[in-house]
């Protein structure tokens, strides 16, 4: 479509790109710019990354059913984006997640029990980031992009870009979704990365929801090309291929790292579960749409793949199925014990340095506990 | 001992503060080769270089969002908002960020920044130029919130909430920049930030300001002194946390309390102020704690701004009713 007077509009129909090494019937297929050789060693600890993040997942699932959590976030079906940008990671980057990126936790040394204290209501985020190089979830939307820039422009400062030294280069990683992308936020983070040429790679899973809006309410054009508008590259990578957003994402990391300034990564994929355990997408998606992506899973291609290529056998997918129950029994026993926080406690924890007006209200709620404990002795 | 502009007293404290601790940042709008619309940031970017005096692009929520980041990283930012009305695009990262990550980090994660804020009117500007916000940020916990009423206080109290740990909100009465000029002794030990301070003793009745009214009440006191009543000024300083601990003691003696602030009277400090001092001071009180602020409307336009502001003649109507009950 052309307007006789702005020209033609910009090309909504073009096929978009889609970095694909592994279809989802497990054949490996090469691309000329992402592509790696994968040692059997890697790809099945793909596969069993990703099944454990998958039964962490579901285990969660169960507990909020159960009682034991308030609230669960799924990332069901996402795993293959989340374990391939995880993995891809060196240990000094640093990463901001949203609320969902249970797969990157768990590669950043997370242990799953420790994802489940904010959705049961015992704390706001249960890790100490600094240990991890991994930010406690961030409820607010997108507002975690800003934070990731601002700490990649502190990388610049603190000479960690473009050494050339593998231990010290440092790239940082704003997560972020379909949805989160229409946030003034998302936006302003966009242009100050660009403007400062700062390290950060911006990764946007495309789960294609937010709640219930599809991506046809959030953009016209395909994500991926939203950056160019800011004046920085971008990529779509099937988001349900874990080895081709491994490549892609070490590619992204890399380009950073060395100086070449931001990256967005449009990882497509779909959120095969409901928003949170209070959502009901039944109201709001068909059923064949579901069962359209339960063709593409993450996880069916890469054991096809394994299998295929006698890589692995049934001995191995035994072991990590073990492995899962497992965890998933440990899931609810560890739950079940984390501790409730003592109210009293929260007065302190507001500033670094303590108040006196906080100070009293401690004291004034302790005397108000105090005060059952006298009727009632 | 020189004698300061407030402005040239808050650019001495930040080059301090910048020199003392590499890690100071300043970022803002118009910043650096301007050296801000106010020039309380001039010459700095040229001494210190523009990884550390920082221009911005035009977006507040970005400045502050990235600020946030840059303390994750280890860095001090001292954020400039240009003028108190634009703070509201980064309003959202304020509340919901820079003052909840240590609550929410469980200390683990600590914001030391600044974010700087011209406030109040009086300077004949247009629309959002001219208002008062410091309640807002006072209703919000995890934030620190500060007012300076005077060159000294501008020197030392800057240097002070850059060195805090904790966000603060430091409040620069902006009509005071160029007209307020004092003796700053940059080798005086400073009094603490957190404190309130009685600028001007009496006995029969309080008067408490901050930032822009604290010269208002100075010269409510003079006026007053002619007419035979003596009354007790105390600057506020420190918003969040209070520190009334000076002006219950001064209202035990004197029995009256005015309130003045240029911010919209309504959930104003001055309530706050009311609410603790009726609770602590009741039976001192001879008069209900009175509050004298701008009316409960938009900021008017310039030409009858002095007509809205808190003024000397309103605030000596309020004292001589505090003598009618």
């Amino acid at each position: 479509m052309s307007d006789p007077v702005f020209g033609p509009a910009p090309d909504l129909d073009a096929d978009p790109e889609l970095v694909q090494l592994l279809t989802p019937e497990g054949e490996r297929v090469h691309h000329p710019g992402f592509d790696l050789d994968f040692t059997p060693e890697q790809v099945r600890g793909f596969y069993r990354d990703m099944t454990l993040v998958r039964r962490l997942d579901i285990e969660a699932t169960a507990l909020q059913r159960h009682g034991e959590l308030g609230l669960w976030v799924q990332s069901l079906g996402q795993e293959a984006a989340q374990i391939g940008a995880g993995r891809a990671l060196l240990p000094q980057d640093y990463v901001f997640p949203t609320y969902r990126e249970h797969g990157v936790a768990w590669c950043r040394g997370i242990d799953p029990v420790q994802l489940l204290s904010m959705y049961r209501g015992v704390d706001h985020g249960g890790w100490d980031p600094a240990e991890h190089n991994f930010n406690l979830y961030t409820v607010v939307i997108g507002a975690q992009t800003l934070h990731a820039t601002g700490y990649a422009m502190g990388v610049q400062r603190d000479g960690a870009v473009g050494t050339g030294d593998p231990t010290r280069d440092t790239a940082v990683v704003a997560h972020f979704g379909d949805g989160a992308s229409s946030q003034g936020d998302v936006s302003e983070a966009f242009v100050f990365a660009a403007s400062y040429n700062a390290p950060v790679v911006f990764f946007c899973q495309n789960n294609q929801w937010a709640i219930s809006e599809p991506i046809e309410r959030q953009s016209r054009i395909p994500l991926y090309r939203r950056s160019q508008g800011f004046g920085f590259p971008g990529v779509r990578v099937d988001g349900n291929d874990v080895l081709a957003t491994y490549s892609v994402m070490q590619a992204a990391l890399r380009h950073a790292r060395e100086g070449q300034g931001p990256i967005l990564v449009e990882a497509f994929t779909y959120r095969m579960g409901a928003h949170t355990t209070t959502d009901d997408p039944t109201r709001y998606r068909h059923a064949d749409d579901v069962e359209r992506w339960r063709l593409k899973d993450p996880i069916t291609r890469v054991e096809a793949h394994l299998r295929r290529a006698g890589l692995a056998e049934d001995a191995f997918f035994e072991e990590v199925a073990a492995e899962a129950d497992e965890l998933g029994e440990r899931m609810r026993r560890e739950c079940q014990a984390l501790p409730d926080p003592d109210p009293r406690n929260v007065f302190a924890l507001v500033h670094a340095e303590q108040t006196a007006e906080l100070a009293a209200q401690q004291a004034s709620y302790d005397a108000h506990v105090a005060s059952f404990e006298e009727v009632h002795g | 001992m020189t004698t300061m502009t407030m402005a040239k007293a808050l650019n001495a404290g930040l080059r301090r503060a910048m020199e003392d601790d590499p890690k100071v940042l300043v970022m803002g709008e118009d910043v650096g080769t301007l050296g801000g619309v106010f020039r309380i940031t001039d010459g700095l970017q040229k001494d210190f270089g523009d990884d550390r005096v920082i221009d911005t692009p035009l977006a507040e929520a970005g400045i502050v969002g990235t600020a946030v980041g840059l303390a994750m990283r280890g860095y001090r930012p001292v954020v400039e908002i240009q003028f108190d009305g634009f703070v509201y695009p980064a309003y959202d990262q304020i509340v919901c960020q820079v003052a909840k990550m240590h609550f929410r980090s469980q200390g683990r994660t600590k914001i030391p920044m600044v974010i700087r804020i011209p406030f109040g009117g009086g300077i004949g500007a247009v629309e959002h130029h001219s208002e008062s916000p410091e309640a807002q940020f006072v209703h919000t916990p995890g934030l620190k919130v500060v007012a300076c009423s005077n060159p000294a206080d501008a020197y030392t109290m800057l240097q002070q909430a850059i060195a805090s740990d904790d966000p603060v909100v430091f409040l620069e009465p902006k009509r005071l920049y160029y007209s307020a000029k004092a003796e700053v002794d940059e080798a005086a030990t400073p009094p603490p930030l957190w404190r309130s301070h009685v600028v001007r003793p009496g006995t029969d009745v309080t008067l408490v300001g901050y930032g822009p009214t604290v010269s208002t009440c100075l010269d409510v006191a003079e006026v007053a002194a002619e007419e035979g009543r003596s009354i007790e000024v105390i600057d506020l300083r420190t918003l969040s946390p209070l520190d009334l601990g000076p002006v219950l003691e001064s209202v035990r003696r004197t029995g009256r309390l005015v309130v003045v602030h240029e911010a919209h009277v309504t959930l104003g400090i001055g309530a706050e102020i009311a609410a603790r001092v009726s609770e602590e001071c009741f039976h001192s009180l001879e008069a209900p704690v009175l509050r004298v602020g701008g009316y409960d409307t938009p900021y008017p336009p310039s030409r009858i701004e002095e007509a809205w502001l808190p003024d000397l003649d309103r605030v000596l109507e309020a004292v001589d009713r505090t003598f009618g009950f």
